[in-house]
């Protein structure tokens, strides 16, 4: 059998298409956070919680109402959408301009709040979602059993991702979008809504984050605290790729995903804190980040 | 940015604090009045990973033996109080400093996670008060750690092992796996499996570390699968162990023919899994609602007042509290030695210990449960998830006093 540094390139692969999947995730709410930060320089620390809403709200869906997951694919993000309006509408417009700490804590205090309450009501050990009858199963690759949801991941984050990308880099609204940032007086001189414009840049960005929420729905325990575990190593991601850059949180989220699969492999203790060191690393070299265009 | 950045870690910082000192302040809130009566305390985690584990449950079951009990005790009324140790030995050790200095706490009970029960029992045995750890695994507080006021109730390292490592090595799953959690519970807990896994003539075929609070296990499955053990052993606990069970299922480890042991696992878990996911997971617990007809009478009432059925953190709760109480009215005081040498004289006999009694050590020794948990199509109806698979009695699973280590008792 072949190795690489001990390790059967069989598994090697394995390992290799795992740290991809683990990238989709990371990647869609590294998107997320990106697109906010962009627009708003709000560093959104309810993200996590909003993706904990929607995993929740595709639970709920299903074992309230009956809907299937299909449907809480689209439906979800929505509903977290919504919220996202009413959080925009109300707490984070008054902290425009301000500092961006400010913007932080609200948030932070927001996911503590939202985060409290669903453990309160749902307790901490989570609730069971199945795959969809569709996706149950898995295909044998030779290498590796690859669950068929885990594939349908890693294409729906692909394609996700894209689109965004695409509406942001190549769309009219997307030029506008890009405008408002740069100069939103201006912008709102030529009567362009710029208020309107910056709720949907919130709404779309938490809803990102409840997309990704239902997509984990079925692979992790959905639980209150599923969220906080993640949010800060997706945070790690956003930096290392450059604050604001859409292909940044992109690239770097599928990148790190793979380089934290590898670890797993040849010193599984150390794979909860490679990406922090990759981060180090990156704002030692390039403060910027990866994809950042420095300020 | 990085400026942000650095001061956003600053604000978690101080968020992390401000957090840890709002629960201080909420627990010498609770307990402000103080009174004649016998105090209670229970401390756990009431809001993180072990909140359904044992949290407000643990609190709910110990309210009830009181009221069992008839609410009073040497004519003076049973108080019950309770608070957050957030899984933190400082939180916890400085919430049982105050009730004992200040509130006049005569015993807290429940400890869940080792670390802060490790300290509290340190703390109780220089304050000359009691203790009875009910949620925490680890053996060495009737061990190395042991003390002449701290007691031990439910369960311990040992006994899981002994359980879950021992019978199921005989029962044919002589090769062994472990994914385990990277801090000494986990350490401790693959070591001692692997220990009574070698005894009965089983071997291991390898380990991997995975880090605290992981949420992705599919690489060390992938591991677990190419190493062809017929058990995968988990030595990790909470969200961790529920994550690895459901992802288990998902990549077909149980259909390719691998057995998988939760090392610590209770029914919180299991039913917060579904049975699609844990059927055929073989654990060891102390307790089951549907093992007779005491533990179902009692069950069905704590299911009335909480819409669940208890696990054996929570009827171990019960049970604690109960026998606490026996001992002060049998010891005629509430003197800490009295009760002390009360509580090791009298059996346990309750809807949670049969069989029970405590060694010198402060162990409390009962008959262990070895389960499987069963397939949908067997469960007949809410809650009925395990099918006994063998019963260990209680002076087989446990250390006996000499053999555990304690320097009172060797």
């Amino acid at each position: 059998m072949t190795t690489i540094f001990g390790v059967p390139t069989a598994a090697l692969y394995g390992q290799l298409l795992i740290g991809l999947i683990n990238g989709s995730f990371y990647a869609l709410l590294s998107l997320g956070l990106a697109v906010i930060f962009g627009m708003l320089h709000v560093i959104n620390f309810a993200h996590g919680a909003l993706y904990m809403l929607g995993a929740f709200a595709a639970w709920l869906a299903l074992t309230k109402f009956g809907v299937n997951y299909w449907a809480a694919l689209a439906l979800a993000p929505l509903a977290v959408a919504i919220l996202g309006v009413i959080i925009e509408r109300t707490t984070l417009r008054r902290l425009a301009g301000l500092d961006p700490l400010y913007g932080l804590l609200l948030t932070f205090g927001l996911s503590l709040v939202i985060e409290g309450m669903f453990r309160h009501w749902y307790g901490s050990s989570g609730q069971p979602y199945a795959p969809p009858p569709q996706l149950q199963g898995g295909v044998n690759l030779g290498f590796m059993f690859l669950p068929i949801y885990r594939g349908w991941v890693v294409v729906a984050s692909v394609v996700v991702c894209f689109a965004t990308w695409f509406v942001i880099e190549r769309t009219r609204l997307g030029a506008y979008l890009r405008a408002a940032t740069e100069n939103p007086a201006l912008v709102q001189a030529f009567g362009i809504n710029v208020p309107l414009l910056v709720t949907a840049t919130y709404a779309g960005g938490v809803a990102l984050a409840g997309f990704a929420g239902v997509l984990a729905a079925p692979i992790y325990q959905v639980s209150p605290l599923m969220g906080s575990n993640l949010i800060i190593v997706v945070f790690a991601v956003v930096v290392v790729g450059g604050m604001g850059s859409i292909m940044g949180a992109i690239v770097t989220g599928y990148m790190l995903g793979v380089l934290e699969g590898l670890t797993k492999v040849y010193y599984p203790q150390a794979s909860a804190i490679v990406i922090f060191v990759v981060m180090a690393i990156v704002l030692l070299v390039r403060p910027a980040g990866l994809f950042g265009r420095g300020e | 940015m990085i400026r942000t950045a650095s001061s956003a870690a600053a604000a978690v910082k101080t968020l992390a604090l401000s957090a840890a000192f709002g629960a201080l302040a909420l627990a010498s809130a609770v307990s402000a009045q103080a009174a004649d009566g016998v105090k209670i305390g229970i401390l756990n985690d009431q809001s993180g990973v072990y909140a359904d584990y044992g949290g407000k449950w643990s609190v709910e079951a110990a309210r009830m033996a009181i009221e069992d009990f008839g609410g009073s005790v040497l004519g003076q009324k049973v108080e019950l109080m309770s608070a957050d140790h957030q899984n933190k030995p400082d939180i916890g050790s400085n919430i049982a400093r105050q009730w004992y200095d200040v509130d006049n706490v005569d015993m807290i009970t429940e400890l869940t996670t080792s670390s802060v029960a490790l300290a509290v029992h340190e703390l109780s045995k220089t304050k000359k008060k009691i203790d009875i750890v009910v949620g925490a695994a680890t053996s060495r507080l009737t061990g190395d750690a042991c003390q002449p006021y701290g007691f031990h109730w439910a369960f311990d390292t040992r006994a899981l092992a002994v359980g879950t490592g021992g019978a199921l090595t005989r029962a044919g799953g002589d090769s062994w796996f472990f994914l385990t959690a990277d801090y000494a519970f986990g350490y401790q807990l693959e070591d001692d499996t692997s220990k009574l896994v070698k005894q009965e003539g089983g071997k291991v075929l390898g380990a991997v570390k995975h880090p605290l609070n992981n949420t992705d296990f599919s690489s060390f499955l992938l591991q677990a699968q190419a190493s062809q053990a017929k058990v995968v052993g988990l030595a990790n606990a909470g969200l961790d162990t529920t994550n690895s069970v459901k992802q288990a299922a998902e990549f077909g480890l149980m259909a390719g023919g691998q057995k998988l042991a939760g090392l610590l696992m209770t029914l919180a878990e299991v039913h917060g899994l579904g049975l699609k996911s844990s059927s055929g997971l073989v654990l060891t617990e102390g307790f089951y609602w549907d093992l007779d007809d005491r533990s179902r009478e009692f069950s069905d009432r704590f299911f009335k007042r909480t819409q669940r059925m208890p696990n054996m953190i929570q009827a171990g709760t019960y049970s604690a509290v109960l026998s606490y109480l026996k001992a002060v009215k049998a010891a005629d005081s509430k003197d800490p030695d009295k009760v002390a040498a009360k509580l090791k004289e009298l059996p346990v006999d309750d809807a949670f210990g049969r069989n029970g009694k405590v060694l010198a050590n402060g162990r409390m020794i009962h008959d262990m449960y070895l389960f499987e948990v069963k397939k949908p199509e067997e469960s007949k109806k809410p809650w009925d998830y395990y099918k006994l698979l063998s019963t260990i009695p209680g002076d087989k699973a446990f250390f006996t006093a000499a053999e555990s280590g304690c320097p009172a008792t060797k």
